[in-house]
């Protein structure tokens, strides 16, 4: 209930930038918004993208709005509406509005942006309490398979990365998708207790969330969705235990429709110079969010794949009707 | 327990540190200004300070953090009692009293019990901080659906409290606070309910645009159409500015049993710091020898919510600071914060870091007895503020309320809301509906609704699950005998006089 409420504050986000723009760049001054509340994923990418951008020299100021409700629906739709053609702006979203989008039948989609860069992407893991009789991601198949309904997951909201990934699971091993029982929690913190309290059989989160809960020995990682096994990440991938589920939770950056394409260029190129510099890197490594930068027809081709691969999903556990 | 009071006394020395203690006194004064302003909370100053506080040493910037939040749970009361806009929804129950002390001329005491109140809860719970966290942390994260459920059950019984006169009214307005917390995506399937389209009612009905649109506004048009019949005249002092002997004596218990209320529901993960300060009052009704003030500006009243809304700030970082676990706006940017220096809040945060933990304890108690000491002095001039003329003073509180409502969410959509709750709050008054059950409807529904729904998932459905948990069963207990015993008093009452 708490976190969806969170409240910006626009007077004071205009002082602050006031503070922070070193004034040594060149003329680009860009605006850029976040379609959620402060303090949350979108919200700290556009923060640390004005940052970089500003300390790289590569813009010489940015101006974060924030334009929170429904998973980005209402962003995307003032976005698209009222930034029409204009070469300055950029909106930051993610995984979680290709949902939110379908979900919400909204009539802007993200056809209709144009597609500038993929930036960061987090990897997702299954986790269960330590004292859980189950040990493997096989473990869990078995028991998803023999009696998908008393498998219970928590996770994020429904319709979000967490619950995507609970049906693909689901459907991967050979189970019957539309009939997991995902149970969705607001934010991380409130599914952690569910299952640090053993009222869950398993948990999915981006890694970073519970990570020190499995350092610490109180959850067991079943598995990650990377495709390789990361450096640093002592955890099995699903695919090295024979089942197929590659997933990230990505975060982007968008400009509005009807650009043109020198327009666009000079945005790509922001973003690729700045996705370089070491402000950037640096805040990479402070937040833990690894490097996944895609940028141009590359990132475009991955938007609509991904759009399609969501959408499926959710139709497929009756979140979306067809 | 001797390694906590060394570890304590360590991080006491490290709080006191001259920098340390400029941090702390920054960290009041602003979390107190945006408290203040409706809408404008301590979770949105953290993070438009995040940025800036990214140079500052860790143990630094923590500091100026907690005094954020401790002050915004402080200043959230200060208009609620002085014009009867809640600054924060956590303060809304210190508003029914509170405000009505404020009309009689009590507005100093009334002020000063919540400012002695705040810091007797708040140094007491984060006393349960240092000592009690990782036993109560265990607890919390054994609460589960079925038991939250439960607790907001015996919240319902208890709202019954801010009824009024009449049941049915009170009845009535708890029933439009429930229909609006239908508002929005539905948590459990994703599907939008009552949002006509609408794409900004998707995420609900924003409590605070809600409290501000009832109270304020509500009041504001109350207050002009009935200044042709007979004018209101307020005294902004009568009788001692200061709490007298007699203010002491009430408000001492109320402080404690709200700290009680406060601290261990602000441990759980989705407790809030407004169950606590419902639950106070209505305790307080109860217990009340002054049972006839209550309505008109009862001193308890105002104690014990101001301490519960404290005790459970502290309360909220009992699941951050040992999980590493976010159970508020606010706590979650700090845990940013924390993130923002490469430390990860958790189980081994104590362990890795006992200088940072024991730092940011010791700051609590600091900007504890600092927010004291700011806002004591203040309390005559808070006063003067009553005696602005009413059509500015209430033109003023318009725009404040106005301007809070869009600072939170730029939208025409969210302004009509609050214009909509305004005259609804108008007609309420006017035809003598209690206005608080809207506010708790609003608060307490949605959150029954997905805890009893998700109980049922994890059971596959079976209703017994409701019992099965001995925390479950015993709050529902407990919310039958508090639903029970006054019919069954009254049958017996009536029995007895039959006897005669």
């Amino acid at each position: 209930m708490i976190s969806s409420r969170m409240r910006p504050f626009g007077a004071v986000v205009a002082l602050l930038l006031g503070m922070s723009g070193p004034a040594l760049a060149q003329q680009l001054e860009l605006k850029l918004m976040a379609p959620a509340a402060p303090g949350g994923g979108w919200d700290q990418t556009a923060r640390s993208m004005q940052q970089a951008l500003v300390a790289s020299g590569v813009a010489r100021s940015v101006q974060v709005t924030n334009v929170p409700g429904a998973g980005g629906s209402v962003g995307i739709a003032q976005f698209v509406n009222g930034a029409k053609g204009d070469g300055n702006q950029m909106m930051v979203n993610g995984f979680v509005m290709v949902g939110a989008l379908a979900m919400n039948k909204s009539p802007v989609t993200l056809d209709q942006v144009t597609p500038i860069a993929r930036l960061t992407e987090e990897i997702q893991v299954i986790v269960v309490p330590a004292s859980s009789p189950i040990k493997t991601a096989q473990d869990l198949a078995a028991a998803v398979k023999a009696d998908i309904a008393k498998v219970t997951f928590a996770g994020g909201s429904a319709g979000g990365v967490d619950h995507v990934m609970a049906a693909l699971f689901a459907g991967t091993v050979g189970a019957d998708a539309k009939k997991i029982n995902y149970i969705p929690f607001s934010g991380g913190g409130e599914s952690l207790a569910a299952i640090l309290g053993g009222k869950v059989t398993a948990g999915i989160s981006g890694l970073s969330e519970y990570e020190g809960q499995i350092k610490a020995g109180k959850l067991r990682a079943l598995g990650v969705t990377s495709a390789q096994r990361l450096p640093g990440v002592d955890i099995p991938t699903f695919k090295e235990q024979g089942i197929d589920l590659v997933l990230a939770n990505w975060r982007s950056v968008v400009a509005p429709p009807g650009i043109t394409p020198e327009q666009r260029k000079t945005l790509s190129d922001a973003v690729e110079k700045m996705v370089k510099s070491d402000a950037w890197k640096e805040i990479l490594k402070q937040k833990g969010w690894d490097d996944a930068y895609l940028g141009g027809d590359a990132f475009a081709d991955f938007l609509k794949k991904e759009i399609v691969r969501v959408t499926d999903v959710l139709k497929s556990v009756g979140l979306v009707k067809s | 327990m001797i390694e906590t009071f060394a570890a304590l006394a360590h991080g006491m020395a490290v709080a006191m540190q001259p920098m340390n203690l400029l941090y702390a006194l920054i960290g009041v004064f602003l979390g107190t200004a945006v408290g203040v302003l409706p809408g404008i909370g301590p979770a949105l100053t953290v993070a438009l300070l995040l940025p800036v506080t990214y140079k500052l040493d860790p143990g630094g910037s923590l500091i100026m953090f907690a005094g954020i939040y401790y002050g915004g749970m402080y200043g959230g009361s200060t208009t609620a009692i002085l014009i009867n806009t809640p600054g924060e929804s956590a303060s809304m129950a210190t508003a029914l009293e509170g405000n009505k002390m404020a009309k009689a001329g009590r507005g100093g005491p009334a002020l000063a019990t919540s400012a002695i109140g705040s810091f007797v809860a708040g140094t007491i719970a984060t006393i349960g901080l240092a000592f009690l966290a990782p036993w109560l942390v265990d607890f919390a994260v054994r609460f589960g659906p079925e038991d939250y459920f439960a607790l907001m059950c015996v919240a319902f019984v208890t709202v019954s409290a801010t009824f009024g006169d009449s049941p049915v009214r009170g009845l009535t307005s708890l029933f439009i606070g429930l229909t609006l917390g239908l508002v929005g995506i539905d948590k459990l399937t994703g599907q939008a309910r009552l949002a006509f389209g609408i794409p900004e009612l998707l995420d609900g009905v924003e409590v605070t645009t809600l409290a501000v649109g009832l109270f304020a506004v509500g009041e504001a048009l109350y207050v002009a159409s009935r200044r042709h019949h007979a004018e209101e005249k307020l005294e902004p002092v009568r009788g001692s500015l200061w709490m007298t002997r007699e203010d002491w004596r009430r408000s001492w218990k109320p402080w404690l049993r709200g700290t009680l209320f406060g601290f261990p529901i602000g441990a759980l993960p989705a407790g809030g710091a407004e169950i606590p300060t419902f639950l106070s009052y209505s305790t307080e009704r109860r217990l009340t020898k002054h049972p006839e003030e209550f309505g008109r500006g009862a001193i308890e009243g105002v104690a014990g919510p101001e301490a519960a809304n404290n005790a459970s700030a502290a309360g909220t970082l009992v699941p951050l600071l040992t999980l590493g676990l976010p159970t508020s706006a606010t706590a979650a940017m700090m845990l940013a914060g924390f993130q923002q220096y490469g430390l990860n809040p958790g189980p081994l945060l104590f362990a890795e870091r006992p200088d940072l933990v024991w730092g940011l304890i010791a700051s609590l108690f600091i900007a504890n007895g600092m927010l004291l000491v700011l806002n004591l002095p203040l309390v005559g001039l808070w006063v003067r503020l009553l005696a602005i003329p009413q059509p500015w003073l209430y033109a003023g509180i318009l725009v404040f309320a106005t301007m809070g409502t869009i600072a939170a969410k730029p939208s025409v959509v969210e302004l009509s809301m609050l214009a909509a709750f305004g005259v609804m709050g108008f007609l309420m008054r006017r035809f003598d509906f209690p206005i608080a059950p809207v506010v708790i409807g609003l608060i307490l529904g949605p959150i029954a609704e997905s805890q009893l729904r998700r109980a049922l998932a994890i059971s596959l459905g079976d209703p017994l699950v409701l019992l099965q948990s001995p925390m479950s069963a015993t709050l529902l207990g407990i919310a039958l005998i508090a639903l029970l015993a006054p019919f069954a008093l009254r049958g017996l009452g009536r029995f007895k006089a039959n006897e005669d």
